[in-house]
């Protein structure tokens, strides 16, 4: 291991050690992965849907504001993340960290907002046992949720290491790759809005 | 779950009762022979907390090996209730536990590991590569299968097996059918594995890609890594349903949602569905690396270049698309439309043309070769005709109209163990045999291997060609017993009687293991057989040393260490080693996989609190991983010198 790591010398800092090399490509496939668990949620959810076994239907709770304010949170997030890594190319360890404080600091909006979601639903008579179509919807989105917090943990780890260490090839690799994840996650969350709410809303389907 | 303590050990059936006693004192004793011998230290820092791929692929094989013979009990259990009709050894309830266990066992944890372990031990080596991409995440792998086949193992002792069969279809295996821990057993236990699994296809699909010597070309890959490339390629796309598929039967029992329930709006059809979308990709994921086994002995001990290479390439890949578009043949009579039916019909057909494609240059590679009839050449010899028996039968249960007659019976029963059996189990025998020197440094003795081949071949034809015509005159699948007016007696007894000699070929192995390793000669060259085409077999000596190649090796063809050998080029040039860096061990893979184990133990029981110090466990294990920089360390130059120049001499 470790030949040839002299050819990336002029390669971005996470493609520098064959370490991060390996990591962020074993990352890409993790994500594929991730695409297809995913997609077997949203088959499932849309399998689903509509069966909601004669109680509370998704177009009688779903609330546009709330989702108009949690995708902006969550796309400007992505926007923020993708600031950080620029700053991270700069080699300015102060800029990653205060775009990636945003980044983390809006994710939690995000999910504070779907906690709030969450509970409001349940108050309201919709909840996992209701009908198979609530219990979808709960684990296509909690799932979605679960991994912004998991990703929120981990990153603010990576922040620590930043602080302690700065930016060399390994914990550049670590940045790029949790922005990978982040940015991933706003992709699933586009198809959430448009299959969930604005189909759920327009009463499509 | 009100589950009582006194309700925590099965208890009432003096078979379980024997079971429990023979694990009690299997474990004192394993506990006294480490502790007497001083062995513990040795077996953490050499073998638990390894990363080198070649231990963990030995660890999975052993495993492996384990499991069968677990399985393999379940099996002869099943055939000895058979064997007579209105036999009262097993009752109806202990019956389905036992095909539940047999079937997860043999798929999950005895076929999938045993080709994991083969893959762990060759396939750095035939890419001249000196460990996996991901040695640490590797280790990681191991654990959680390990985990996830203990868990499902032991719950037939504490808290009663899963009997909803290795499907689990819903609603059987729902609450009301399947009240009790036994189904979230097999829930969490499959998990667990199927993350380990992950990553496994994760890593190799990185190691095959990036890995590579210098020189190896893809087209120049051995077929072995080729079916491996293609094989994790099919798990990380086929992984991710099981697991969500798992998790939402998961939710459905113990928080009440209602994906697959009968009220509510559920649909119990979404688990069919779901389960064998991941459930047919899975049965290649367990015959392409047989097929890669099988190209290499092939070519080995026919001492010829694999015939139609670029068409094997292209077959494998075509399978691998294939595998994702069939899965509804195996439920063509549960109320699917007739234009539904015909899809996956001819989806289905079109496998075989792929298939067949690779059993044509199979022959031909062996045409005017100058073949030496091993063992693992036997083994590789004897999967052709059963295999194909095994592939036609597949062929006429494929069409759908006529599957309304075969669906459910032992005609069956009898396809899937044609092609599991003589597919992948002969494979896992041939490739174990096959790189046993590789592992242990000697082969195993090649007259108790033939004596293992043709017990157990035989034996396997004696017990499963009966059951195609036990089909044929509707012996439905799943029964526990039937009655002497059917006219099933003496099919099923022959059957029986197969059954155990398989379990004698089983005995043989064993018996040729432990004979072996007291009598074999010891290997000294890298080339056991004196026939290999691969760089596996270009290792300085039986063992590979840690790090695999001194200096990685330069290929410029296929088959390369033939090329080398043919043109008198020098395998082991004293070239300018340096030293070379490798990872350090790491206890905190197992330290994690334990903790997932615990959780998910706490889970089946329904004791929360358990799952929640498990899950904080662990999170905690990760944190600790993702905050340690540890570059590894090098073997000093020195060191790589001493090791090369004693090979040398050992050959002399």
């Amino acid at each position: 291991m470790g030949h040839n790591d002299s050819s990336y010398a002029n390669a971005p800092l996470e493609y520098q050690s064959e370490t991060g090399r390996l990591n962020i490509l074993g990352f890409w496939i993790f994500l594929g992965a991730e695409i297809v668990l995913f997609s077997t949620l949203f088959a499932t959810y849309f399998v689903l849907h509509g069966r909601t076994a004669g109680g509370v239907l998704p177009a009688e709770l779903f609330d546009m504001k709330l989702v108009l304010i949690m995708t902006f949170l969550l796309l400007v997030s992505s926007f923020t993340c993708g600031i950080a890594v620029h700053e991270m190319r700069r080699g300015s360890t102060k800029g990653v960290v205060i775009w990636t404080i945003l980044t983390l600091l809006l994710g939690a909006g995000f999910v504070g907002f779907e906690i709030y979601e969450f509970f409001h639903y349940v108050h309201e008579g919709a909840s996992i046992h209701t009908s198979a179509y609530w219990s979808a919807f709960f684990v296509l989105l909690g799932t979605h949720g679960l991994h912004v917090s998991i990703g929120i943990f981990w990153i603010t780890g990576v922040l620590f290491q930043i602080k302690k260490r700065g930016l060399t090839p390994q914990t550049a690799s670590k940045i790029f790759i949790s922005s990978l994840y982040w940015h991933f996650l706003d992709v699933v969350w586009i198809f959430i809005f448009t299959a969930v709410y604005l189909i759920g809303l327009g009463g499509l389907l | 779950m009100h589950l009582k303590w006194d309700e925590f050990f099965v208890t009432g059936d003096p078979l379980i009762l024997g079971a429990q006693i023979s694990i009690a004192l299997t474990s004192i004793a394993i506990v006294f022979v480490l502790t007497y011998f001083k062995k513990w230290k040795w077996l953490w820092k050499e073998w638990l907390t390894s990363v080198d791929h070649k231990k963990l692929g030995i660890m999975y094989i052993l495993a492996a090996v384990i499991m069968f013979f677990r399985g393999g009990v379940d099996g002869l259990m099943m055939r000895a209730q058979l064997a007579l009709p209105n036999n009262t050894f097993l009752d109806s309830n202990h019956y389905n536990e036992i095909f539940t266990t047999h079937g997860t066992i043999m798929i999950l944890f005895m076929a999938m590991p045993f080709l994991i372990g083969l893959i762990n031990v060759v396939v750095p080596l035939q890419i001249g590569a000196r460990d996996v991409a991901f040695p640490y995440l590797n280790n990681l792998s191991f654990w959680t299968f390990m985990v996830g086949a203990m868990l499902f193992n032991i719950s037939f002792v504490i808290g009663g097996s899963p009997s909803a069969g290795w499907t689990s279809y819903m609603p059987l295996a729902g609450n009301d059918f399947s009240p009790g821990p036994g189904q979230n057993y097999y829930l969490l236990g499959l998990q667990i594995a199927g993350i380990g699994t992950l990553m496994t296809g994760i890593n190799f699909m990185v190691t095959i890609l990036k890995m590579r010597t210098k020189g190896m070309t893809l087209m120049r890959m051995p077929m072995f890594t080729w079916t491996t490339l293609i094989t994790s390629v099919i798990i990380v796309f086929a992984f991710p349903v099981l697991t969500v598929a798992l998790a939402l039967m998961t939710f459905d029992r113990l928080f009440g949602s209602a994906f697959f329930t009968l009220e509510a709006g559920g649909m119990p059809m979404l688990w069919a569905n779901l389960f064998w979308i991941w459930g047919h990709p899975e049965v290649y994921i367990v015959i392409l690396p047989a097929f890669g086994i099988f190209s290499e002995i092939f070519a080995t001990f026919s001492r010829k270049q694999l015939f139609g290479y670029k068409a094997m390439v292209v077959s494998i890949v075509a399978i691998s698309v294939l595998s994702f578009l069939v899965w509804v043949h195996h439920f063509f009579t549960m109320g699917n439309s007739a234009a539904v039916n015909s899809f996956f019909s001819i989806t289905t057909m079109a496998i075989s043309v792929p298939t067949g494609v690779k059993i044509f240059n199979w022959l031909f590679t062996m045409y005017r070769g100058r073949i030496s009839f091993t063992s693992p050449m036997l083994w590789a010899l004897g999967f052709i005709p059963n295999f194909v028996i095994g592939g036609v039968t597949g062929v006429m249960l494929a069409m759908a109209a006529a599957d309304y007659q075969y669906h459910n019976t032992y005609f069956l029963v009898s396809h899937f163990h044609y092609v599991l059996i003589a597919g992948t189990v002969f494979a896992c025998f041939a490739g174990l045999v096959f790189w046993y020197p590789k592992m242990f440094g000697y082969k195993l003795n090649e007259r108790i291997g033939k004596w293992f081949f043709w017990v157990f071949m035989i034996g396997f034809n004696i017990c499963f060609f009966p059951q195609y015509f036990l089909g044929l005159q509707g012996m439905p699948r799943r029964i526990y017993t039937y009655g002497p007016e059917d006219g099933w007696t003496a099919l099923n007894f022959i059957s029986t009687i197969g059954a155990f000699m398989m379990g004698v070929g089983f005995i043989i192995l064993c018996y040729n293991i432990y004979y072996s390793w007291r009598h074999a000669k010891r290997e000294v060259s890298g080339d056991s057989w004196g026939e290999g085409r691969t760089l596996d077999w270009a290792t300085s000596s039986a063992i590979p040393p840690h790090y695999n190649f001194a200096a990685l090796p330069e290929v410029t063809t296929p088959d390369a260490f033939h090329h080398w050998k043919q043109n008198n080029v020098d395998v082991h040039p004293e070239k300018e080693f340096k030293k070379i860096h490798m990872p350090h061990n790491s206890g905190r893979p197992l330290i994690m996989s334990a903790f997932f184990g615990l959780g998910a133990f706490g889970l089946v029981f329904e004791w929360y609190w358990i799952g929640v110090i498990g899950l904080i466990g662990v999170f905690a294990t990760m944190i600790l991983r993702s905050f340690e920089y540890d570059d590894g360390y090098y073997i000093p130059v020195e060191e790589v010198i001493e090791t090369e120049k004693k090979n040398k001499e050992a050959q002399k």
